[in-house]
């Protein structure tokens, strides 16, 4: 009862202060900064919601915090960038289902002046090597994100531990993709990025790409319902249709035609 | 600069949103906070010095972890999740609340107490009872007190930390001037950042020189107390 | 003048009262009776507890010991109601000079209508009518001092205290508060008053007490205790204002 009362009277402050009315269907998704920083999601979303009504509300935050917010419920959809945490999060019984969505790659970005002389190399766990032996200025997100968790996993193939360089000349930022490539292009220091945030990235200055090709700077994203078991109050039709519509052809489409300068920076893998 | 001047659309739901949310926190955070500080400014009850102290401290309280706080109350597992708050305009508008009602609170018991002390006896001699005082003094002090709720505004509408953790920064939902700011530094687009900045700063200006006309012409009528 | 006076049953008194602080003795009165139908004023140099006597007599210190009484009554909420007081520097409110008026007007119950006739003719009795939206905390000091005795007098009291309150007026105003003192004493309200002023005190004053160092040191009648003083403080006082 005292519930509904305080429930009606934020609401009516909620509608006086939102421009967007309260009546029309929507559902969070939690996802990544590059899926957003990049465009993709502005692209493609005015496509469905068009076709659908639903509107997308997309929180953007590292792959960790956005799995950490979809097991609090605080979204219905979560589309991010990390199989084994996304694996994890289904097992727990967090998610209904993951499927593919799409991939991206990630690329090695560092200063024209290339102390590490990598530039050109098709072997990233070479390079990481040769930087990490120069002790060249490496940033990092050091934030948990899907980014971060692939920097890490490179590393361990490189044999390397840069975290006992930490504060030195490996520097973890423990902010978005965004924020690191700023610190990154003010220090002059090599970053692991993917390539969509790199391509629409504004203030590169003297950073270019270094290292790029390498199979194992394939990045997938995969995309997941949140367990209405866990969660009651998911919204799961229109969850549901979020996803179908993304794994679908059309969804597929709309992300193969999304492109930066003349390059696709998302590629469409859905089963 | 061209952006703001050719009044793109979007950036002026951005702006108009802040206003909006930062407005409404600083309205409800001035009905709590107001009879809250005055009543600490003229009841005597023992524990009175500590809920001053801690009201002070709370008027420094980082906003992220006031963010963190309602976030954790918001969330569908958390006490309030039920309300399905989290991710909209009301959800900022309570972080800011959280944020603004200490400092609305203790520059309202500052201000009133001091003018209490000066009004004691002739309220005392006019037969106004402590409680009745309380309207008295709030409005004899308005002057003060809107530059209190200056004060407020001035915080809420500057805040990232709290509204990016409540309000998700969604755009045409959630996204206002400082999480746009945030989004497009992140993005390198510092020019849009920055002429957001812009537009902050000028919000910011015209705020203090309210306040600072506000000051003067009470000083010049002799409203003012040291 | 005097003899217009109507007879007033009414008695204030103080017994027993004493006052310390910090182990000093601010105020100590064994026994004080103003029963006298005319304004009583209250002289004695600086900090010889005129101001704490003042308020003893209005409630709002209360005695360590002993007990102030109204007819007999210990002062009790409805005495204090039917008092008012000007206090030696006056506090106004932060409004304009009418609402300063209306504030007293309202809370005694007074309509709407008939508090904007009252507040005009007090302004005009006080000689303020041109100020009447003027914000009363840029008042000068002696028109200050009148708005707050007007104040007083709006509340209609039955006892008025005053604190030196002509102590900032030209010789015109305070000509005036004092007729309007004396207007009010006629119409049978109490006035208690304290003056440094010798010779307002020998215009208005029926009886007069004399005060040092926290004692009562003297009560008579006025032109007893300004032309034969019985106590050396009395004469002393009043010597010491007759060279200045
Ligand atoms: N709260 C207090 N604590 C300590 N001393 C006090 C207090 N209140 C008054 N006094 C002292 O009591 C004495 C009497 O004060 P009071 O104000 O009654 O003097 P007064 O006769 O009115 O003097 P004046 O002519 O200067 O107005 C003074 O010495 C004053 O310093
Ligand atoms: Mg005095």
């Amino acid at each position: 009862m005292i519930r509904n009362v305080i429930r009606a009277a934020w609401i009516a402050v909620g509608l006086t202060a939102a421009p967007v009315s309260a009546e029309e269907p929507f559902i969070v998704v939690q996802s990544t900064t590059s899926t957003q920083n990049s465009g993709l999601l502005d692209y493609i979303l005015p496509g469905f919601e068009a076709e659908t009504g639903i509107d997308v509300r997309v929180v953007a935050v590292g792959t960790g915090q956005a799995i950490r917010n979809a097991i609090n419920g605080d979204g219905d959809v979560l589309l991010v960038h990390s199989k084994l945490a996304e694996d994890q999060f289904v097992a727990d019984g967090w998610g209904v289902e993951r499927f593919d969505v799409m991939y991206n790659d990630f690329v090695l970005v560092g200063p024209k002046s290339d102390p590490a002389k990598v530039r050109g190399g098709m072997d990233i766990v070479a390079a990481l090597t040769a930087v990490s032996e120069v002790e060249a200025p490496f940033a990092s997100r050091g934030d948990d994100s899907g980014t971060h968790k692939a920097e890490m996993r490179l590393w361990d193939w490189a044999d390397a531990d840069p975290t006992d360089a930490s504060g030195t000349w490996y520097r973890e930022t423990g902010s978005g993709m965004g924020a690191t490539l700023n610190v990154a292009s003010g220090m002059g220091a090599y970053v692991l990025t993917d390539r969509a945030t790199w391509q629409s990235f504004g203030n590169r200055g003297d950073l270019e790409i270094l290292v790029e090709g390498d199979p194992r700077l394939f990045n997938q994203y995969g995309i997941i319902l949140v367990n209405p078991d866990k969660h009651p109050q998911v919204r799961v039709s229109a969850g549901q249709r979020f996803i179908d519509w993304l794994i679908g052809p059309d969804g597929q489409a709309a992300i193969a035609s999304y492109k930066l300068e003349g390059q696709q920076l998302f590629f469409p893998n859905a089963k | 600069m061209a952006l703001i001047l050719n009044g793109d659309a979007e950036l002026w739901a951005i702006v108009l949103l802040s206003l909006k949310v930062s407005i409404f926190a600083v309205l409800i955070s001035a009905l709590i906070g107001m009879p809250v500080g005055a009543a600490l400014a003229v009841a005597r009850f023992p524990g009175r010095r500590v809920l001053i102290v801690l009201m002070n401290a709370l008027m420094g309280f980082p906003p992220v972890v006031v963010g963190l706080l309602v976030y954790l109350m918001l969330s569908r597992s958390g006490p309030l999740g039920v309300l399905e708050l989290l991710y909209t305009p009301t959800a900022m508008i309570i972080a800011q609340v959280v944020l603004v009602t200490p400092i609305i609170a203790a520059l309202t018991r500052q201000v009133v107490e001091m003018l209490a002390e000066e009004y004691s006896e002739q309220l005392r001699s006019l037969g106004v009872s402590r409680l009745a005082s309380v309207p008295v003094l709030l409005w004899d002090a308005r002057l003060a007190l809107v530059t209190a709720l200056l004060a407020g505004f001035g915080r809420a509408i500057a805040e990232v930390g709290a509204v990016i953790i409540v309000g998700g920064n969604i755009n045409h939902v959630t996204r206002v001037m400082t999480t746009t700011i945030a989004l497009e530094t992140s993005k390198g687009n510092l020019a849009l950042a920055l002429a957001l900045g812009a537009i902050l700063i000028g919000i910011a200006v015209a705020v203090n020189a309210m306040v600072s006309t506000l000051s003067l012409q009470a000083e010049r009528e002799g409203l003012r107390h040291a | 003048m005097r003899d217009l006076t109507l007879d007033m049953s009414s008695c204030l008194s103080v017994d027993g009262v004493r006052i310390t602080r910090k182990g000093k003795s601010l105020l100590n009165v064994p026994h004080l009776a103003l029963d006298g139908p005319g304004p009583t004023l209250i002289l004695g140099p600086n900090g010889s507890g005129k101001s704490l006597l003042l308020r003893c007599l209005h409630g709002l210190i209360v005695s360590d010991r002993g007990q102030v009484r109204q007819d007999g009554v210990a002062l009790n909420a409805d005495h204090k109601a039917r008092q008012a007081m000007v206090f030696q520097q006056p506090v106004l409110l932060r409004r304009s000079v009418a609402a300063n008026l209306d504030f007293v007007l309202k809370r005694q119950g007074m309509p709407r209508s008939a508090r904007k006739s009252r507040i005009e003719e007090l302004l005009a009795e006080g000689g303020l009518d041109g100020k009447v939206r003027q914000s009363a905390r840029s008042l000068s000091g002696g028109e200050a001092q009148r708005l707050a005795i007007l104040r007083a007098l709006a509340l209609d009291p039955e006892t008025l205290f005053l604190d030196e309150p002509t102590s900032a007026l030209d010789p015109n105003a305070t000509q005036m508060i004092e007729r309007m003192i004396l207007r009010a004493s006629t119409r049978g309200v109490r006035i208690v008053m304290v003056t440094h002023d010798i010779g307002q005190a020998r215009r208005l004053a029926a009886d007069i007490v004399m005060m040092q160092g926290g004692h009562v040191v003297e009560h008579g009648a006025a032109k007893q205790v300004l032309d034969a003083p019985k106590s050396d403080a009395a004469r002393r006082y009043l010597a010491g204002g007759l060279v200045t």
